[in-house]
């Protein structure tokens, strides 16, 4: 069986009529031995891709949701090698494309060459780093493509039109649209510049459109004119997890509802 | 050389939606700082409101029991009691001139915060300073301080609670607010442009001095020392020796701060102890373990108690053009009461551990050398943890 590429998958979502579900889940949270049924269960309950997320001790980009969880599963032990042997072992039974979610630093000290090889080697397909944008990305990206590896981008509602074009040029995979002037952690509805971003980022990009960043349940993308083709939804699930709710309960609206 | 490296470190390692503030930061660098109308304002200010400029005190007792001629900076003199102030009053001019109405920043120990609050005050702005909830119980008349001063202090309880933690909620922060706030970041370390904004405001300091020293002995010292946490006081002084070809031979000494001194103790040494690499913006020297996850830190001083270090400073260090060197607590404390009895000044345990390295390594020195010793800050704000400190020595109880 040929495997999808992301933006495959979000386009295969798309085709059957509907917006592709992008779930991000702290690796090893709430407990190490939980990662693999998690994923598992987010695999069989209508994830498109699962955005891993690789715990980092200055989480500048997050809310106090994924701050704690990175904290907490640092405190247990998580560390790259040890979530890049767990998808290593699991993703030949998952129908879901893996993304890796991390700041820079941790994949620095790993070695840039030896993350793109293993993570390729365990089954992930891109990769998305909050704290490199343009400018300081292009080692990463060359060594992530020759991998067959997708840098991610991410741009928010302050990326003006030029530097978008310039995110657009180089772009693959998807383009994680941030919906807010803010960090991660769940919302009520949606931030008004949110549409607008959206809209311009679907214009500059030949690729998929994924909306993140305080996404919480799917009652806040209706009515959306120009609705995203992806939602990524993190921090809401984090804490759905930690209060001992189950994956099928959590993703049973995405799955219901009728978007875009 | 890449645009916001010093060698190969620097860069700006945050997230997209810093990065328009930032750039908006670099314009202003670019068109407003250097402006003459600027300049004089902004000189107008460090004379009449922050006391510029500071004696270069020369040492009498101590010159005569080294052997060699010790000097001092004498940054302790300036308003709220240390360097701070000459980045502070300059950011903020910047910010108003920018059109921000408000300053954010991060503080550890309080002198930054403080030193934020006043220049805010003094120019009619905003703001708020970002402090981890355990310096905040440490360090609480700074606190009271900042409060005084119209401040609003929000007391971070992520991470270690510290420095470090109050630091990545400030650049939080500022993703928010960045329409009308400006980032008043405390040292020349972050992401580009601060360290090159820090550093130009900071060098104040090194122009003075070396014009100072100049005009008493007609000629450059030997040797320039200065204590290194983020490295703001230290480039400051360093940069007008460093960037001048003439003063090549001038010997810079920046000094890490080694904690505890026992084998493996938590410290705040990323030159000497760290290896590259990236946190709050930039790629530098960093103490993190081999997953790359940042370690606490520690000293006794506050203000030196940070796991990284400005770019420039990594990049003197591996080109050779500074030197970095640890001292412990136990040496800065000694320092702190030795200069106190013996010059009448009490400096801040921060600009102790440079002193300490002096006093401690005579033999670094040839006789008759000429030493300039910058004395970043005052050590009021130190007495209760020195009491503390001397007390535990001398076997009484803590």
């Amino acid at each position: 069986m040929k495997i999808l590429s992301l933006q495959q998958r979000i386009e295969a979502a798309n085709a059957e009529g509907r917006m592709a579900r992008i779930p991000f889940l702290t690796a090893g949270f709430p407990a190490p031995a939980s990662f693999p049924s998690l994923l598992r269960e987010l695999d069989e309950n209508g994830a498109d891709i699962i955005e891993v997320g690789v715990p980092f001790s200055d989480p500048v980009a997050d809310g106090p949701v994924v701050e704690d969880a990175s904290r907490r599963a640092l405190e247990a032990g998580v560390t790259l090698p040890w979530i890049l042997e767990n998808l290593g072992a699991l993703s030949p039974r998952l129908k879901a494309g893996l993304v890796l979610m991390g700041y820079y630093n941790p994949f620095l000290q790993h070695g840039l060459e030896k993350l793109a090889k293993e993570a390729a080697g365990a089954g992930v397909q891109g990769v998305i780093v909050p704290d490199l944008p343009l400018g300081e990305d292009a080692l990463l990206r060359d060594i992530l493509t020759d991998a067959g590896l997708d840098l991610i981008a991410l741009v928010g509602p302050n990326t003006g039109e030029e530097r978008m074009q310039a995110y657009a040029e180089k772009a693959r995979g998807y383009v994680y649209v941030v919906s807010v002037m803010g960090t991660t952690g769940a919302r009520e509805g949606l931030p008004p510049e949110a549409e607008t971003t959206i809209a311009r980022a679907q214009r500059l990009f030949s690729l998929p459109v994924a909306l993140g960043f305080g996404l919480r349940e799917p009652g806040q993308l209706l009515g959306l004119k120009n609705p995203p083709q992806a939602a990524v939804f993190g921090s809401a699930l984090l804490r759905h997890l930690d209060q001992g709710g189950t994956v099928r309960d959590f993703m049973t609206p995405w799955l219901k509802a009728a978007l875009p | 050389m890449k645009k916001g490296y010093f060698g190969d470190f620097g860069g700006q390692f945050v997230p997209e939606l810093l990065i328009p503030p930032l750039r908006e930061l670099e314009r202003a660098c670019a068109n407003i700082l250097p402006t003459q109308d600027f300049q004089e304002e902004l000189a107008g200010l460090l004379r009449d409101f922050a006391g510029r400029p500071t004696p270069l005190s020369y040492c009498e007792t101590l010159s005569r029991e080294l052997g060699f001629s010790l000097w001092l900076k004498r940054e302790d003199l300036l308003h709220t009691g240390a360097h701070k102030m000459n980045n502070t009053l300059g950011q903020a001019l910047l910010a108003r001139r920018m059109g921000k109405s408000r300053l954010l920043a991060e503080t550890g120990a309080g002198q930054h915060g403080v030193a934020t609050a006043a220049a805010a005050a003094k120019l009619g702005m905003g703001c708020s300073i970002y402090m981890g909830s355990e310096d905040v119980e440490r360090q609480s008349s700074n606190v009271a301080r900042m409060r005084l001063l119209g401040a609003e202090v929000i007391a971070v309880r992520s991470g270690t609670r510290t420095l470090k933690d109050a630091i990545n909620e400030a650049l939080r922060a500022w993703i928010v607010e960045q329409a009308d706030t400006h980032y008043c970041f405390g040292t020349a370390a972050g992401p580009h442009p601060f360290p090159t904004l820090v550093r130009d405001l900071q060098s104040v300091i090194g122009i003075e001095a070396k014009a100072q020293f100049r005009e008493r002995k007609g000629k450059l010292p030997d040797s320039v020392v200065a204590c290194v946490g983020g490295g703001s006081n230290a480039i400051g002084i360093f940069y007008p020796f460093a960037s001048d070809p003439q003063a090549k031979d001038v010997r810079l000494v920046g000094i890490e701060a080694g904690g505890s001194g026992e084998p493996g103790c938590y410290n705040s040494a990323p030159v000497t102890l760290g290896r590259p690499g990236v946190l709050h913006g930039q790629l530098s020297m960093l103490l993190q373990d081999a997953c790359g996850q940042v370690l606490p830190s520690h000293s006794v001083s506050a203000g030196l108690d940070y796991p990284g270090v400005g770019p420039e400073h990594a990049h003197l260090a591996a080109s050779g053009r500074a030197q970095y060197r640890i001292v412990n607590d136990e040496a800065a404390l000694r320092a702190y009461l030795c200069l106190a009895r013996k010059e009448g000044v009490i400096p801040a345990l921060e600009s102790s551990h440079a002193l300490a390295w002096v006093l401690d390594n005579p033999g670094e020195f040839a006789p008759g050398a000429q030493v300039i010793v910058n004395l970043s800050g005052r050590g009021d704000k130190d007495m209760d943890i020195v009491s503390r400190h001397t007390q535990k020595g001398q076997g009484g109880a803590a």
